[in-house]
C-alpha cells in the first residue's frame, strides 16, 4: 500500500467525533494540559447533537422539589432494570453540576420568572419514586441540542483544541489488545493520517441509519462501533433500538417529546386519547418504548389515522399560542416544512420512528472500554462516550433528555480519567506496519471495487430488512428471516461498485465505507435480538411478552467477524457506586 | 490597457447528459455544477433527467435520488436533512438555501444547482468555508464572565434571554454571507452577516461581562462597516433570521455608546 501518502501524528489523546460528548471531552482534555486531537468527518456544529430538541435532564429543582435519587430511580425503571446502577448513580448525581457548567459556558437556556434555568416535564421523569410528574428537563426552547453543541464548540475554540475536520476514520491501531491510536483519511486532500495516542476516545454517535425510517442524520452510521468490531472487540445490548413515538409521518423528522411535556397529546382515528388506556398515570408522558408500542397497537388494531390508517395524530393546537411560540418554535417550523401543518390549527401526523441506540461500546462509568474474557476486562488505551457508548445507563430503554446529560457527564468523566492515566508528552511505542497495511487494504479494495452492486441499493435492502424484521414488535419468525436476509446485503459487498476513484471529497467511497460499517452493526443487532427471548424495554417480543429476570437480567455482548457473530453475556451490575443510595431491585414496570 | 483575466476554472463547459431510463412521463431536467479537482478538467454542468413521480419533495431528496440511482460520484454535503445542521447549503435556482428544506416544486422549469457563490470550490457542490470558520473563531464565541460562584447558574431575566432569540438559532450554513456582495468583494476582511450575527449574540448576552471589548473589537471599517445594508443576507437566511438587523444594532450601539 505504498501508493498512499501517510502522515504521522503523535498526541496524548485522540477524540474521534465532535458532537456533544466528543467536544466536552476535548475541552476537559485541553484543560488538563494533554495534547489532544479531535477528529470528525463533519464540521463540529454539523454533528447530530444539533438535532436534540426537548432538553437535558438534571435534578436542579428549579420548578419544585427534586432529588437526584428520584432521577436515578426513574432512569433505572426507564431502563427496565438493564442499566448498571453504579453508572446510573454517577450520571444522575453529576447531572446538576454538568448543567450548571453548560450554563456557565454560555448555553442560552430558557428561563423561569426568577431567571433560573427553565425545566419542563418529560416522559418517565417523576417525583418521589414514581409518584407524580416532575419538571426536570432543562430546555433552551426546543433547540437544546443545537444550543449546547454550538456552545461546546465555542469552548473548544477557547481552549485551542486541535481539530481535524472532514477526516474519515478508518480503523483503530491495536497492539496486544491495547489501542494505540487510529488511522483516518483526510477528505480535503486525500492523504492518510496515522494518529498515535495513549488514549483514543470514541464519540462517533449512533447507527440509526441501519433502518429505513429514522430521525437520524445521514451521518449516523456508527463508524466507531464498527471500528471496535473490526478490532475484535464486542458491542453491547445492540438489540435495544429506541423508536421515538413521534417522528413526522412519511419523513421521519423528530417532533420533540417536549410537545407532550408542554401538554400535547396523542389521538387515534376515533378521537380517543388512547394513552390513558395504556398508561393510566403517566398517560402521554410514559416512557418512549411504552408510548411507541401503544401507537403500534392502535395502528395494528385498525385505529390509525389517514388513508392507510398507518399513523396517529399529535395535538397541540389547544396550547396557548404563546407557549408554542416561546417553547416550541422549532417543531412548529419542522411541522410546516415536512408535514405542511400549522400546529396552532391542526394536529401533526406522527408514527414511531427509529431514534436512538441504547447499545454500543461497553464501558464503565469512567468511560473505559470493557470486554469480557471470563470476567470484565478493561481495554487499555480505549474509551467511548455518548451514543456510541453503552455505559450502560440507558439499559433497555433511554428516557427522553437523558442522552444530552449522558454526553456531558461522561464526556467530562472520560477527560478526567484520561488525565489520571496519561502523563503529558509520554513517548509513544512503536507499532508494526501490519495494522496500517490491513486497514489500507480494506480501504483500497473498496475504493477500486468495480462490481455490479450499487452501495445505495445494498443500503436500501439492509434498511428495509431492519425496518421489516426488527421493528417495534419482533417474533422468532421475523428475526429468523431477518438473520438470513440481512446477510444477503452483506454478501452483496463482494460485488460492490464505487464509481468515483478519486481521493478528494470522494463521497461515493465515504458512503461505501459507511455501509461497510452499518451492515456489521445491522447483523449483530438482528442476531442479538433473536437471542434475547424476553420482552424488556425497547425489545418487545410478541412470542415472549414478559420480562424474564431469571434468564435475561444480563447484557448481551456480540462480536462480529464478517457475517459470523459470537454472542455472550455479562451480568448487570447490581450494586450502587456509593452508600448515598440503595440498589433499586426489579419491579413490575407500569406507568 | 488593463488586462483582466478570469481565473482558469471560471469557464464552465457543458457536461454529460444523463437521459431518463425509467420511462417516466413526469421528467425534470436538473443541471448541476460539477468539478473534480483530481481530474485536471475544467468545471462542467451535468444534466440529469429525473423521474419526479418517485421523488420526495425537497431538493436534497432530488440530489439523493440522483446520487443513489443515477450518478454516485456526485459530491455534496448533507447530514440532518431537516434544517438544523446547516450542511447542505447551496445555490438553487439562483438563490441560496438549504437543500433539505427547499421544495423543488417551487422551482419552475429546469432546476439549476450550484455551490454557494464566491467560495473556493472543493468539489462539485462542496464549498470551502474555512475563512468563515476562522472569522467565527475571531469573535471569540464563548461566554466571558467575571462571576466566580460556580455552584449556581447565572440568573438571566426572561426579557434578557429573549434578546438572544433570532441570534442563537443560527446554524452557520453561510447562506447569508455568501449572498452578500460586500462579502464577495471583501470576504477576507469583512466579517460578513453570519459571523456578525454571532458577534451580536455575545454582545447582547446579559451574562457576558466583556460587551465593551467585544464592540470595540468589531468596530473596524472592514470587519463591520463593509455592511452597506444591501439586505441580501436577511433575504437568504433559511431559518428566517435577520442578520442585517443585528448588524444595524451593533452599529447603533457603537454610535450611541
Amino acid at each position: 500500500m505504498s501508493s498512499y501518502k501517510i502522515i504521522d501524528h503523535e498526541y496524548d489523546v485522540v477524540v474521534l467525533g465532535a458532537g456533544g460528548s466528543g467536544l466536552r471531552a476535548a475541552v476537559g482534555l485541553s484543560e488538563a494540559g494533554l495534547k489532544t486531537a479531535c477528529i470528525s468527518k463533519v464540521f463540529p456544529t454539523r454533528s447530530h447533537t444539533s438535532a436534540a430538541q426537548g432538553g437535558i435532564s438534571a435534578a436542579l429543582g428549579n420548578m419544585g422539589e427534586d432529588d437526584w435519587r428520584w432521577h436515578m430511580y426513574d432512569t433505572v425503571k426507564g431502563a427496565d432494570w438493564l442499566g448498571d446502577q453504579d453508572c446510573i448513580e454517577y450520571l444522575c448525581k453529576e447531572a446538576p453540576r454538568a448543567v450548571i457548567e453548560l450554563e456557565r459556558y454560555g448555553v442560552p437556556f430558557s428561563r423561569t420568572e426568577d431567571g433560573k434555568i427553565y425545566q419542563r416535564p418529560f416522559g418517565g421523569m417523576t417525583k418521589n419514586y414514581g409518584n407524580e410528574t416532575v419538571q426536570r428537563t432543562c430546555a433552551a426552547a426546543d433547540r437544546t441540542g443545537h444550543a449546547i453543541l454550538h456552545t461546546l464548540y465555542g469552548q473548544a475554540l477557547k481552549h485551542n483544541t486541535e481539530f481535524f475536520i472532514e477526516y474519515f476514520a478508518l480503523d483503530l491501531l491495536m497492539k496486544d489488545g491495547a489501542c494505540k491510536g487510529l488511522i483516518a483519511w483526510n477528505l480535503d486532500d486525500g492523504t492518510i493520517h496515522r494518529f498515535r495516542s495513549h488514549i483514543t476516545i470514541i464519540a462517533t454517535g449512533g447507527y440509526g441509519k441501519i433502518y429505513y425510517s429514522s430521525t437520524s442524520a445521514h451521518t449516523c452510521t456508527g463508524d466507531g462501533n464498527a471500528m471496535i468490531l473490526r478490532a475484535g472487540l464486542p458491542l453491547q445490548d445492540m438489540e435495544f433500538v429506541q423508536f421515538h413515538p413521534t417522528g413526522i409521518y412519511g419523513h421521519g423528522t423528530l417532533i420533540s417529546e417536549g410537545v407532550r411535556g408542554e401538554g400535547g397529546y396523542l389521538v387515534n382515528s376515533k378521537g380517543e386519547r388512547f394513552m390513558e388506556r395504556y398508561a393510566p398515570k403517566a398517560k402521554d408522558l410514559a416512557s418512549r418504548d411504552v408510548v411507541s408500542r401503544s401507537i403500534a397497537i392502535e395502528i395494528n388494531e385498525g385505529r390509525g389515522v389517514g388513508k392507510e390508517q398507518d399513523h396517529v395524530h399529535l395535538h397541540l393546537s389547544h396550547l396557548d399560542s404563546k407557549v408554542i411560540e416561546e417553547r416550541l418554535p422549532g417543531i412548529s417550523e419542522s411541522s410546516r416544512l415536512f408535514a405542511n401543518v400549522d400546529v396552532t390549527k391542526e394536529p401533526i401526523p406522527v408514527v414511531p420512528t427509529v431514534h436512538y441506540n441504547m447499545g454500543g461500546i461497553p464501558t464503565n462509568y469512567k468511560a473505559e472500554v470493557m470486554t469480557v474474557n471470563g470476567s470484565e476486562k478493561i481495554v487499555p488505551g480505549l474509551m467511548a462516550i455518548g451514543e456510541a457508548a453503552c455505559v450502560s445507563v440507558h439499559g433497555a430503554n433511554r428516557l427522553g433528555s437523558n442522552s444530552l446529560i449522558d454526553l456531558v457527564v461522561f464526556g467530562r468523566a472520560a477527560a478526567k480519567r484520561a488525565a489520571e492515566l496519561v502523563k503529558p508528552e509520554t513517548p509513544h511505542e512503536e507499532i508494526s506496519e501490519s495494522e496500517t497495511e490491513k486497514c489500507l487494504e480494506r480501504f483500497d479494495k473498496l475504493r477500486n471495487a468495480n462490481g455490479e452492486n450499487k452501495t445505495a441499493d445494498l443500503r436500501l435492502a439492509m434498511q428495509k430488512t431492519m425496518q421489516l424484521k426488527c421493528a417495534v414488535f419482533r417474533t422468532d419468525k421475523t428475526l429468523k428471516e431477518g438473520i438470513n436476509d440481512i446477510r444477503k446485503s452483506f454478501d452483496g459487498m463482494e460485488n460492490i461498485s464505487v464509481k468515483d476513484k478519486s481521493l478528494i471529497y470522494n463521497t461515493d467511497l465515504v458512503e461505501t465505507l459507511e455501509f461497510d460499517n452499518l451492515i456489521r452493526q445491522a447483523i449483530i443487532t438482528m442476531d442479538s435480538a433473536y437471542q434475547r427471548k424476553e420482552s424488556r424495554g425497547a425489545h418487545a417480543r410478541d412470542d415472549f411478552p414478559k420480562r424474564d429476570d431469571e434468564k435475561f437480567m444480563k447484557h448481551t455482548l456480540s462480536w462480529c467477524n464478517g457475517k459470523e457473530t459470537k454472542i455472550d453475556y455479562r451480568p448487570v451490575h447490581k450494586t450502587t457506586l456509593t452508600s448515598d443510595v440503595q440498589y433499586f431491585p426489579p419491579q413490575e414496570r407500569v406507568y | 490597457m488593463v488586462q483582466i483575466n478570469l481565473p482558469e476554472n471560471s469557464k464552465v463547459k457543458k457536461g454529460k447528459y444523463y437521459k431518463d431510463t425509467t420511462g417516466s412521463k413526469n421528467i425534470k431536467k436538473v443541471n448541476i455544477y460539477r468539478w473534480d479537482p483530481s481530474s485536471g478538467e475544467k468545471p462542467r454542468i451535468d444534466t440529469y433527467e429525473v423521474d419526479m413521480d418517485n421523488c420526495p419533495s425537497k431538493v436534497l431528496d432530488l440530489l439523493n435520488k440522483i446520487k443513489n440511482e443515477i450518478d454516485s460520484s456526485l459530491a455534496y454535503r448533507r447530514s440532518c436533512s431537516h434544517g438544523v445542521c446547516g450542511s447542505c447549503a447551496m445555490n438553487m435556482d439562483g438563490k441560496n438555501g438549504l437543500a433539505c428544506t427547499k421544495p423543488h416544486a417551487e422551482i419552475d422549469g429546469d432546476i439549476n444547482i450550484y455551490p454557494l457563490p464566491h467560495l473556493k470550490v472543493k468539489k462539485d457542490l462542496i464549498g470551502d468555508l474555512s475563512i468563515l470558520y476562522k472569522q467565527y473563531e475571531s469573535i471569540e464565541p464563548w461566554l466571558k464572565t467575571n462571576k466566580k460562584v460556580e455552584a449556581k447558574e447565572i440568573y438571566q431575566s426572561r426579557e434578557d434571554r429573549s434578546k438572544l432569540d433570532g441570534a442563537y438559532e443560527c446554524i452557520m450554513c453561510a447562506c447569508c454571507s455568501t449572498a452578500c456582495p460586500s462579502y464577495w468583494w471583501n470576504g477576507d476582511k469583512y466579517l460578513g452577516p453570519a459571523v456578525l450575527l454571532q458577534a451580536y449574540r455575545w454582545i447582547i448576552d446579559s451574562r457576558d461581562d466583556e460587551r465593551k471589548e467585544r464592540l470595540k473589537k468589531v468596530a473596524d471599517e472592514f470587519k463591520l462597516y463593509r455592511c452597506h445594508t444591501i439586505m441580501n443576507c436577511t433575504n437568504a437566511c433559511p431559518k428566517g433570521l435577520n442578520p442585517a438587523k443585528a448588524i444595524a444594532e451593533i452599529k447603533k450601539m457603537l454610535a450611541t455608546n
